[in-house]
């Protein structure tokens, strides 16, 4: 290499805004995890037999009461999957409308599409738990509540998923289509919907698939379904029972994501 | 779909589409009728709703109720720290042992199987499993929730290390750089603004569920909302979810810009 | 073959019985033996899948060869490992068909990773690497016609050519004995292989580093090249100079009329 006159040349990764803005970042996560380990409550003595009440747990739970299945876990199981179906279809049906207020390209005013983002952070900040207590309080315990507690904690995830579908949807088809003067509902049938027909299977199945698992914990707190027979097994100290139902919710789940996945290969 | 015009041969009728949706239709209607939804009991659901509402209106913020507030929120927030923390150490060697191209077939499938288990039980079921083994309060949350993280980051981690470009890597290898410098200069920069959105996104899941571990005696807020409600004292549980929506949407607002910092 | 190569004194490299078997029994390479002189450019030409990557690969053990020796100044590289084999490794560049730079890092970066061998993973995580090398990295910018404003530019956002120079300036930036070329303008468009060539040529000639190049373009390895290797099926069918390189020497390598492209 020849010599170069030229005075030494600085290089760096980031500018000193970005390396501070990591710096801030990393520093901040440390001071967080250290302030959690230091301040939160852990009782040290429940830890000390924490591998004897395991153990004991699962000694209890095997074998499986196999006769609980048909007296309450099978008929509780349909209702959970109904909760799950019905819940995500309502939850459909509530979303579709707001997301093209959300949507950018339907929605002009920005009042209504910051209305609409409102009410899907809403929706999906409360957990679906918290959502049935308050369902069971309108409705009293029952399945009515666990639908409606899974719309309604659905309709963020859907409306803003589909919501960003729409503002995805290509410009030329429905120029295409607004140009031979084609009605409005004409548009949305054939310019947008084969457009984001896709994304809507694709919402709708992964919320259901999330929705099964959901709904199977509802019955906890009283809104139907399976987990209103894991509730009274929990409180009834019938182990055996417990272990039952866990390993039906295991199956159905896992056959709910191979049924999806299937869907989805079919569908997309 | 159900808007077809009256052009058969342009639009012909899908009927193995209409008959699907005939039965979805079917379906609704009999699941309804076996649940004993009736329009009376959603009727008079909606007069309940009106009382309920009266009574949580106003917000109770007296001083005793914001402190038991904070207390609790402040608990789940470390419950969600400290989750996230241990979940995403955990899922970094889970997903590296899920990855198809770099671990061997047996330990790809031990791990993909680890995963399955985490990623099929609620965290409020594997909640009450650890309010067993380890007692009430937060280590059962954060157990729990170190649980979900790892059957989410992993299984996603997991595909970004498979999506790896072996190509870049190959080239840094030819240069003699070490193991470690491989790592550094070909793998993280690849990895790595995948990784950190998935870490936001995990701490944002786990600050929801950890508002609802307490429920099952997991600690957090979810005891005193879970207490508030038994009593009926509906105006300190609509602080305490204004308090929840409150804190999510801050958080919502802080995470698009920690990914940008990252990109 | 008729046209042999003249005897090197000083051999850069030197292969000695190189076999390559992916699979037992279906030699890739069949015990190939060449010597390479400490300057110019040498191209290797065939049709695909003759083994002209897999010699070029074999050379800094991206793949490992069967059987055979490796000669780099005398160091055997086909009976090393681990921490060796890095060292080795430091003193062959390599230039690649898909340039592969590291998309999401800077130029700057990407070439700096020339420098890998010699930096701890400390330096490396924080970037800080040797004021000295910073420098030579600037010049090499310049040298490979890229200028100093790229620096800072993402590998992503440049075209194919210029990605190609900054592989070549990551190459050049390890100070090699020796540079591998693995089809470096075969993903780019005929004006800008012109270019990549011509590059690497002028920096064979000003920096005296000795280059082999992978090519199916007979014209460009004809125009660039002082040594012309040709292979067919794993074995070494011509070795000499562009000039005696013949219509039936083409034929006889890539097989009858198939070698027009």
């Amino acid at each position: 290499m020849t010599g170069t006159a030229t005075p030494t040349r600085r290089w760096e990764r980031f500018t000193a805004q970005e390396r501070i803005a990591r710096s801030v970042l990393y520093i901040l996560t440390v001071i967080a995890v250290v302030w959690s380990l230091r301040t939160i409550d852990i009782i040290p003595e429940f830890l000390y037999d924490a591998p004897e009440q395991t153990a004991d747990l699962f000694k209890r739970m095997w074998p499986f009461d196999w006769a609980f299945y048909p007296k309450a876990v099978h008929s509780a199981l349909i209702e959970t999957f109904h909760i799950a179906t019905l819940g995500t279809i309502l939850a459909i049906l509530l979303a579709l409308p707001l997301s093209f207020m959300a949507a950018r390209n339907f929605t002009r005013n920005p009042v209504l599409r910051w209305l609409a983002q409102f009410i899907f952070v809403s929706s999906r900040s409360v957990n679906s738990l918290i959502w049935a207590l308050i369902f069971v309080a309108i409705f009293g315990p029952g399945a009515l509540a666990g639908v409606m507690s899974i719309a309604v904690r659905s309709i963020g995830f859907v409306g803003k998923l589909f919501g960003e579908a729409l503002e995805e949807a290509q410009r030329g088809p429905l120029e295409a289509l607004t140009a031979t003067g084609a009605p409005r509902s004409m548009i949305l049938a054939k310019g947008y919907w084969p457009q984001v027909e896709p994304a809507f299977w694709s919402i709708a199945l992964l919320r259901w698939d999330i929705n099964i698992r959901e709904s199977a914990v509802l019955g906890l707190v009283g809104a139907g379904g399976i987990g209103v027979a894991l509730d009274a097994a929990l409180n009834n100290l019938y182990w055996d029972q417990v272990g039952l139902i866990l390993a039906v919710i295991f199956a159905v789940v896992i056959a709910t994501e191979i049924v999806t996945s299937f869907l989805r290969s079919r569908i997309l | 779909m159900t808007t077809r015009p009256a052009r058969p041969d342009a639009f012909p009728v899908d009927w193995p589409k209409r008959f699907a949706w005939i039965a979805l239709a079917v379906y609704v209607f009999y699941a309804l009728s076996t649940l004993d939804v009736s329009l009376d009991r959603i009727l008079r659901g909606f007069s309940q709703a009106a009382t309920l509402f009266g009574r949580m209106f106003p917000p109770n913020i007296a001083p005793d109720k914001v402190e038991l507030i904070t207390t609790g929120m402040l608990e789940s927030l470390q419950i969600a720290v400290l989750s996230t923390f241990f979940g995403i150490l955990l899922s970094l060697p889970l997903g590296f042992a899920a990855a198809r191209n770099l671990s061997p077939v047996w330990l790809a499938g031990a791990a993909r199987g680890v995963i399955a288990i985490c990623r099929s039980f609620h965290p409020v079921i594997v909640s009450i499993l650890f309010v067993k083994a380890v007692g009430f309060g937060a280590l059962a949350g954060i157990l729990a929730l170190i649980v979900a993280t790892m059957g989410f980051v992993s299984k996603l981690f997991a595909e970004v290390v498979e999506e790896l470009n072996a190509r870049q890597v190959e080239a840094v290898r030819a240069t003699g750089a070490s193991f470690f410098n491989v790592l550094i200069i070909a793998v993280m920069p690849q990895v790595m603004a995948r990784f950190v959105g998935l870490t936001v996104y995990q701490f944002d899941s786990n600050l929801r569920n950890s508002t609802m571990v307490g429920i099952v005696g997991g600690g957090g807020i979810g005891a005193p909302l879970f207490t508030a409600y038994q009593r009926f004292d509906f105006d300190v549980v609509l602080t305490i979810l204004l308090v929840i929506i409150a804190l999510i949407m801050m958080f919502e607002m802080v995470s698009a810009r920690i990914r940008r910092v990252f990109q | 073959m008729n046209v042999m190569h003249p005897a090197i004194a000083e051999p850069v490299l030197s292969l000695r019985g190189l076999r390559k078997e992916y699979r037992p029994g279906q030699p890739v390479l069949k015990d190939i033996s060449l010597d390479f002189a400490p300057h110019g450019v040498t191209a290797i030409i065939g049709p695909s899948g003759t083994g002209k990557s897999t010699l070029i690969r074999c050379i800094n053990r991206l793949v490992d060869p069967t059987a055979g020796d490796i000669l780099l100044k005398g160091e055997n590289l086909a009976r090393i490992q681990g921490a060796a084999l890095r060292m080795a490794r430091r003193r062959i560049g390599m230039v690649f068909q898909e340039y592969n730079l590291v998309e999401r890092l800077s130029v700057m970066e990407n070439v700096l990773s020339g420098r890998l061998g010699y930096v701890s993973p400390w330096r490396a995580f924080l970037r800080k690497f040797p004021t000295e090398d910073v420098e030579r990295a600037f010049d090499l910018l310049d040298a490979v016609g890229l200028g100093q404003d790229f620096a800072n530019r993402r590998a992503d956002k440049l075209s194919g050519g210029q990605r190609q120079r900054v592989g070549i300036a990551r190459a050049i930036m390890q100070e090699p004995a020796l540079l591998l070329a693995d089809e470096p303008t075969s993903s780019l468009d005929p004006k800008t292989s012109v270019e990549i060539m011509e590059l690497m040529a002028e920096i064979s000639g000003t920096r005296g580093i000795p280059i082999i190049i992978n090519i199916h373009n007979v014209d460009l390895a004809r125009r660039y090249a002082a040594r012309i290797i040709g292979m067919t099926g794993g074995d070494v069918v011509f070795d000499g100079p562009p000039e005696a390189l013949e219509r039936g020497h083409l034929a006889m390598i890539y097989g009858g009329e198939g070698w027009q492209e």
